[in-house]
């Protein structure tokens, strides 16, 4: 007898993959709390990368993602057992600690732990948390999850451009990190609005697997991307040639509209900076450009105006003094050749010279 | 074909699928061939060179209709579905080279189409010229061989760098702008090596004297059939077109065997093969990869990268064809679990080394049988080294090519030589069952690894950086 084929009915296939994945989307409402980004193969089945993921080079393999657990996770620091013997300085700044058109071993960490530096009888072991964004805030929120990593000592990088008040959120992984930032201006009582609009406020359809699907395709690329990160050990695109940074400077002395910096400054998020992680903390002024170029009597550089970046210097100088910081200003320690595309971005000399001035204030802190 | 355009055609064949319920087949065949015009605009990619994204289209219309004149008995263009299915590609290409007059971006072309009057030059210079070739073909035998010269002419051209970037500075010298800026990619026509093989296809067998009658309308869905536009698989003309003239109904059935397979396709493309195209073998990372294991990742990583993607899509044109009640030749059958290179050729772009064996190696093969004094292991040698080089220059004429051709070659023949010589001189080895499952994975095994390391060829443009990662994978550099 003819065996009969039972009858699929094409609606109620369709009505039931519909209510399938509406269900799964919007049990990604329920998963809002799970960190998914923690979820990782890198320090597992790949090694852990030696600076954040960044950028959207095809040639790099590397990603921008604003997803903090998941740019942690595939860091070198969160699968490194810290030994007694370690002696953990985490390095927090922007692109110039991040390494722009520099190899991992070219960086200031990458130059840290080329010669083996001893400090308070430990072996220095230098981490690149660097992240190219200039903004006291997105390196606050760093320093604050890092600060799980069981630092010995901080080195904080920064320069003028991190610090006015209007551009503290307006960075995409600030803004698209929103219920963390809000927290940190709630803990150290921040003089920013916590509902100020350039923070990105998730709806519950913004929860939803659908409205995530970006997210979660960045978290699996990452992932994919360990195998060549793991293959390559290249993570940057190095141009063959590049636009040096800008010497001759347009005559103009303006910084972000003000006249002065009295009040304009985030000081209240470098305060909350130098508190968090609990370890001693060297903040440094970083090295930058100073133009010889056109118009460099109005200008140091293409950043700042003389007035602007004398007056930065004065004010954190005495911010740092009453505070009793340990505070290096280097402004002025890189010759102009030893710059690259830009006033903050060094060459492999240029960045072994900081080295140097940064071995030493991490030894004499020790003392 | 990108989710969208894929999207389109699903609802689109689902659409023809609805309206021809209990319908004549004519009427499908009708609107199949409307959506292929379409489709060949819509699915051609904007290209620098002014408007060719409209030209070139056209052209491939053109050569379709000129196809079908040389073919088909004289004078039956005057029968009503010849003429209907004339006036459906004629309007519809004359719709959208309006189209520039009534919308304000265009819908259907990447960039706007020509202006009115260059299009009717088009037009009327292109009819003349197709009325006097296919009066030409009706005194002149050689009239179809000079089209099908034509058609590789235009293959080697686009599948040549150099002469493709040659011809880009041509067309740019003729519309006065830069030549610095040409570059041998500046020709993409997409379809066109899918549309030459099946107008070759059709060109040889009425050459044969081996063609069935077919209507324009049914000629033309079969060359611009939309879901095999852009990948394939080659059909035959008479196959497509029993289906084409049997009377269809979408049946429940129907609609869910063929959404399963476009469903499987979407995965098998946009899944598995995207994510491994992110670590799949090419120049940048040939370059780039430090060490042997890594290396063969890669390679690994590319054998699945092509085969998901490449059958991941021809399950897509076999699931939207079934929804309109075309049943599209297979593909692909499990090549990589073959247990030697020539079933993996017969499982392996199954359409495509078909066309070659019916058009190339047999004929090639009856004609090299005619010199008695050459042996017979010399004729296999000429006839396969010939079909396999050319299934290589079929994806461009490189030198890269020509060596994944000729590794595929060296491989059926020496497979070929080594089972003769299995077969005299251990005859009981193929009949010992305790020795098949070793055999079939040593075979299945080296089979693999023979065709992924082909695929070093293949992936790569430079023969030197070919011979590198060769070297990287023996860990000899």
């Amino acid at each position: 007898m003819e065996q009969r084929r039972p009858r699929i009915r094409l609606f109620g296939v369709l009505l039931k993959a519909i209510l399938l994945f509406a269900l799964f989307n919007f049990a990604f409402l329920f998963m809002n709390d799970i960190p998914l980004g923690k979820l990782s193969l890198y320090n597992f089945i790949f090694p852990g990368r030696e600076r954040f993921p960044f950028g959207e080079t095809h040639e790099a393999y590397n990603l921008s993602l604003f997803d903090l657990d998941a740019m942690f996770a595939s860091h070198v620091l969160a699968g490194t057992e810290k030994t007694p013997d370690e002696y953990r300085v985490l390095l927090i700044g922007d692109s110039s600690v991040w390494g722009t058109l520099l190899a991992p071993k070219q960086t200031l960490a990458g130059q840290l732990n080329a010669s083996p530096i001893t400090a308070c009888g430990k072996e220095v072991h230098a981490y690149d948390l660097g992240y190219p964004t200039i903004s006291l805030m997105k390196d606050l929120m760093i320093l604050d999850q890092a600060k799980q990593y069981q630092p010995d000592m901080v080195i904080w990088l920064t320069t003028l451009e991190a610090f006015p008040k209007d551009k503290q959120l307006d960075s995409p992984i600030v803004a698209n990190n929103s219920e963390r930032i809000r927290q940190l201006i709630t803990n150290f009582q921040l003089s920013m609005n916590p509902n100020d609009p350039d923070l990105v406020k998730a709806s519950k359809w913004d929860q939803t697997f659908v409205s995530r699907k970006r997210e979660l395709a960045d978290i699996l690329r990452l992932q994919i991307y360990g195998a060549l990160w793991t293959a390559t050990g290249i993570d940057q695109f190095y141009p063959e040639d590049y636009e040096r940074a800008q010497i001759d400077l347009e005559p103009e002395d303006e910084f972000h509209g003000l006249t002065s910096l009295q009040d304009a400054l985030a000081f209240d998020v470098l305060d909350a900076g130098m508190s968090t992680a609990s370890v001693p903390t060297i903040l440094v002024n970083e090295p930058m450009l100073i133009s010889n170029g056109l118009n460099s009597d109005i200008r140091y550089n293409f950043f700042y105006p003389r007035w602007a970046y004398d007056e930065y210097r004065q004010l954190l100088n005495e911010h740092a003094t009453a505070r009793q910081w340990h505070y290096l200003d280097l402004w002025d320690l890189v010759p102009i050749q030893e710059f690259t595309n830009s006033a903050i971005h060094l060459t492999p000399e240029g960045e072994a010279m900081l080295s140097g001035e940064i071995t030493e204030a991490i030894q004499t802190l020790c003392q | 074909m990108g989710l969208l355009q894929i999207g389109a055609s699903v609802l689109a064949a689902l659409l023809v699928g609805v309206l021809t319920r209990g319908v004549r087949s004519t009427l499908r065949t009708y609107l199949l061939l409307a959506l292929g015009v379409l489709a060949v605009y819509w699915f051609q990619p904007i290209i620098p060179l002014r408007s060719f994204d409209f030209w070139l289209p056209s052209i491939s219309l053109a050569l379709i209709v000129l196809t079908w004149f040389v073919t088909s008995e004289s004078g039956t263009w005057r029968a009503p579905q010849n003429l209907n299915g004339l006036m459906i590609i004629l309007g519809l290409a004359t719709v959208i080279a309006l189209s520039r007059y009534f919308l304000p971006d265009p819908l259907i072309t990447a960039t706007t189409p020509p202006q009115f009057n260059l299009y009717l030059i088009f037009i009327i210079v292109l009819a003349i010229a197709i009325l006097f070739i296919a009066w030409l073909s009706h005194h002149n035998r050689w009239t179809i061989s000079g089209i099908i010269l034509l058609l590789v002419a235009i293959l080697v051209i686009l599948k040549t760098p150099g002469l493709s970037l040659q011809t880009s500075i041509f067309f740019r010298t003729l519309a006065n702008r830069p030549i610095e800026s040409a570059t041998a990619l500046d020709l993409r026509w997409l379809g066109f090596s899918y549309i030459a093989f099946r107008l070759i296809h059709v060109l040889r067998d009425k050459q044969m004297r081996q063609l069935p009658e077919l209507t324009l309308p049914e000629f033309a869905t079969y060359i611009v059939f939309f879901p095999t536009l852009v990948a394939g698989p080659i059909d035959r003309t008479e196959r497509f077109a029993q289906d084409l003239r049997k009377d269809f109904v979408l049946t429940q059935d129907e609609t869910l065997l063929g959404g399963q397979r476009i469903a499987i396709g979407l995965f098998k493309k946009f899944v598995v093969a995207d994510a491994l195209a992110l670590i799949a073998l090419n120049d940048l990372l040939a370059a780039q990869v430090r060490t042997t294991g890594w290396m063969w990742i890669l390679l690994y990583a590319y054998a699945f990268q092509i085969y998901f993607d490449f059958s991941g899509y021809t399950d897509i044109a076999v699931g939207i064809a079934r929804l309109v009640g075309i049943k599209l030749p297979e593909n692909f059958a499990t090549p990589y679990t073959k247990p030697n290179l020539a079933q993996f050729w017969n499982s392996w772009h199954m359409t495509l080394t078909q066309w070659f064996r019916s058009y190339f190696f047999n004929p090639f093969n009856r004609w090299i049988r005619g010199y008695k004094n050459i042996p017979a292991w010399v004729m296999i040698l000429i006839g396969q080294l010939a079909t396999m080089l050319l299934i290589g220059l079929w994806h461009g004429i490189t030198l890269n090519f020509i060596f994944w051709g000729t590794w595929h070659w060296l491989g059926l023949f020496l497979q070929n030589r080594w089972s003769d010589f299995v077969r005299t001189r251990f005859p009981a080895l193929g009949q010992n069952p305790s020795l098949q499952p070793a055999l079939q994975v040593g075979g299945l095994l080296l089979t693999f690894h023979f065709v992924a390391l082909g695929w070093v060829f293949f992936a790569l443009s430079d023969p030197i950086l070919s011979w590198q990662v060769f070297m990287k994978l023996f860990n000899l550099l």
